[in-house]
């Protein structure tokens, strides 16, 4: 079983040069997420949560402030951190044994430890018998089950998320959030997930960190206290999903909730009635 | 479907062949400069049973084979070069550009003057006509590689020998194909080509050829075209099966 990381984020900062002036893309975001733990991050784009996990897996750099895990200094890209993309960015050339062994190409361990781990992953994601599969012939659900499984076969401390699927349909994402639960249950796995889908956030999350643009910040903090497999037609969940979308809604709230709506003249009212 | 498709890819051939027979039967031309397709036969019959043929047929696909592997080495090296570096894209891709404009056969004086007739000049111009398209080909390849596959890469920290043979090489494999393909057909024209210009010495599928026109063999000469296109269509044969062996992961289109 992996050991789950603890990871600190704190008074982090990060600015992008536009033409030569700084643009500030997160600002002062500080987060400390416990060993075990299910954070959700949810924001409209350009709130910069897809640049705060391309920060913790290493992919960016030059950040002001601090990321620990474990106690240690995040730098550059490590086998310790998974993640998962939107894309399934799974390598074409390779079948579904070989793109998730890319996972443990650079990992310690003998061969026979590596290819039962590979095996055991594959499994774990529900893959059994297309192992010798390639990208091509897989569906978009199946592809992000194999980018899962990639993530995962290393025994990494903590496993980034980021949207990973939004580019599936309704059906086989609800269905691969309800696995990405049991997955993540299995391996006791500190798991970070980026998503705009608020309710994806609450159904996943033991946390929800809503996050505003312009620069990125943490606006609230949403605990989820729910028990889990979570009933999306609970009135429990209904309430943290209302509460949560309320940070989205345009207006302030005090404003949607006034209940002397002015009613426009008749004429500008009119619609098709079926 | 496929019997139609066949047969009806042998219609222009036969149709030709019809026409040409017609043509030296009825006497309308003069048959000693074009020959009677009979005699054609009847001079691929000797020719083949005779053992210099085969050793020029041989001698021939040797040559091709040895200057293409080392034009292809050499181009999909300078190919993942280009491609990879920006500092040697500016540096060496302007010169390679430029030489390339130089007509490839414009080489051969040159070369024959510095390394003689032998096979050292036909070699490094067979490699030379190779090392063009399977450069640009290695190059397009190289430069197709995405972002999102490199981050993949970085991500699982792949070593520099990781990233070429496990990321760049792979995933420029399809241009790869391409360029060999291109630099395959360009190696045998080169083949042919140096053995007519440097045919003073050796032996090959172009000397049976120079042979033929100087003893006023016209049935030789077109025995020897034949057996240039067959030996031709073998290679690209061979070479296309290879492609798809080594490609079979992409769809199929």
């Amino acid at each position: 079983m992996a050991h789950a990381g603890t990871l600190e984020i704190k008074n982090l900062s990060k600015h992008y040069r536009v033409k030569g002036r700084p643009l500030a893309v997160l600002d002062d975001v500080s987060l400390a997420i416990r060993p075990g733990e299910f954070v959700s991050i949810v924001g409209a784009s350009g709130c910069g949560k897809s640049t705060l996990l391309r920060l913790l897996i290493g992919l960016e750099g030059d950040y002001q402030g601090e990321i620990l895990l474990d106690g240690q200094r995040v730098a550059g890209t490590s086998l310790d951190r998974g993640i998962v993309f939107q894309e399934h960015r799974l390598f074409p050339w390779l079948t579904v044994e070989q793109n998730v062994a890319v996972g443990v190409l650079n990992a310690p361990g003998g061969q026979a430890e590596k290819r039962t781990s590979v095996q055991e992953h594959i499994e774990l994601v529900g893959l059994k018998g297309f192992e010798t599969a390639y990208p091509h012939q897989l569906s978009g659900g199946m592809s992000q089950r194999v980018a899962i499984a990639r993530a995962l076969v290393s025994r990494p401390e903590v496993l980034l998320l980021d949207e990973p699927f939004g580019a599936l349909d309704a059906l086989t994402r609800s269905h691969l959030q309800q696995e990405l639960e049991r997955i993540w249950r299995a391996e006791g796995i500190t798991a970070i997930l980026v998503t705009h889908d608020v309710e994806e956030a609450v159904a996943l999350g033991d946390r929800v960190v809503i996050m505003q643009p312009r620069p990125g910040r943490i606006k609230r903090i949403v605990d989820v206290p729910l028990p889990r497999p979570r009933e999306r037609g609970s009135l429990a969940f209904t309430a943290i999903k209302d509460d949560v979308l309320g940070e989205f809604a345009p207006a302030p709230r005090s404003a949607l909730k006034s209940p002397s709506i002015e009613r426009r003249p008749p004429a500008l009212d009119w619609q098709f009635s079926y | 479907m496929q019997m139609n498709i066949n047969l009806r890819a042998w219609t222009v051939p036969a149709a030709l062949l019809a026409f040409w027979w017609t043509l030296t039967a009825a006497g309308w031309v003069d048959t000693r400069l074009i020959v009677p397709p009979g005699n054609v036969l009847r001079v691929a019959g000797t020719t083949l049973i005779d053992p210099v043929f085969w050793q020029a047929v041989l001698f021939s696909a040797a040559r091709d084979v040895s200057g293409f592997a080392s034009g292809a080495l050499g181009g999909i090296a300078l190919g993942v070069l280009l491609g990879t570096s920006r500092w040697a894209e500016r540096l060496i891709g302007p010169t390679f550009h430029a030489l390339r404009q130089i007509s490839l056969f414009a080489w051969l004086p040159l070369l024959s003057t510095w390394l003689g007739y032998g096979e050292g000049a036909k070699l490094v111009f067979i490699a030379l006509s190779t090392l063009y398209p399977v450069t640009l080909g290695a190059f397009e390849g190289v430069r197709a590689v995405t972002r999102h596959h490199a981050e993949v890469a970085r991500v699982y920290c792949f070593t520099r020998q990781q990233i070429l043979f496990r990321l760049i090489l792979p995933a420029a494999a399809p241009q790869i194909a391409t360029g060999l393909t291109l630099g395959l057909v360009s190696a045998w024209v080169a083949t042919i080509g140096s053995e007519f210009l440097l045919a003073n010495w050796g032996n090959g599928l172009g000397n049976i050829i120079i042979k033929g026109r100087a003893a006023f063999n016209v049935e030789l000469i077109i025995v020897g075209m034949l057996a240039i296109g067959i030996v031709g269509s073998l290679l690209n044969h061979v070479a296309a099966r290879i492609e798809r062996r080594a490609l079979h992961w992409q769809p199929r289109h």
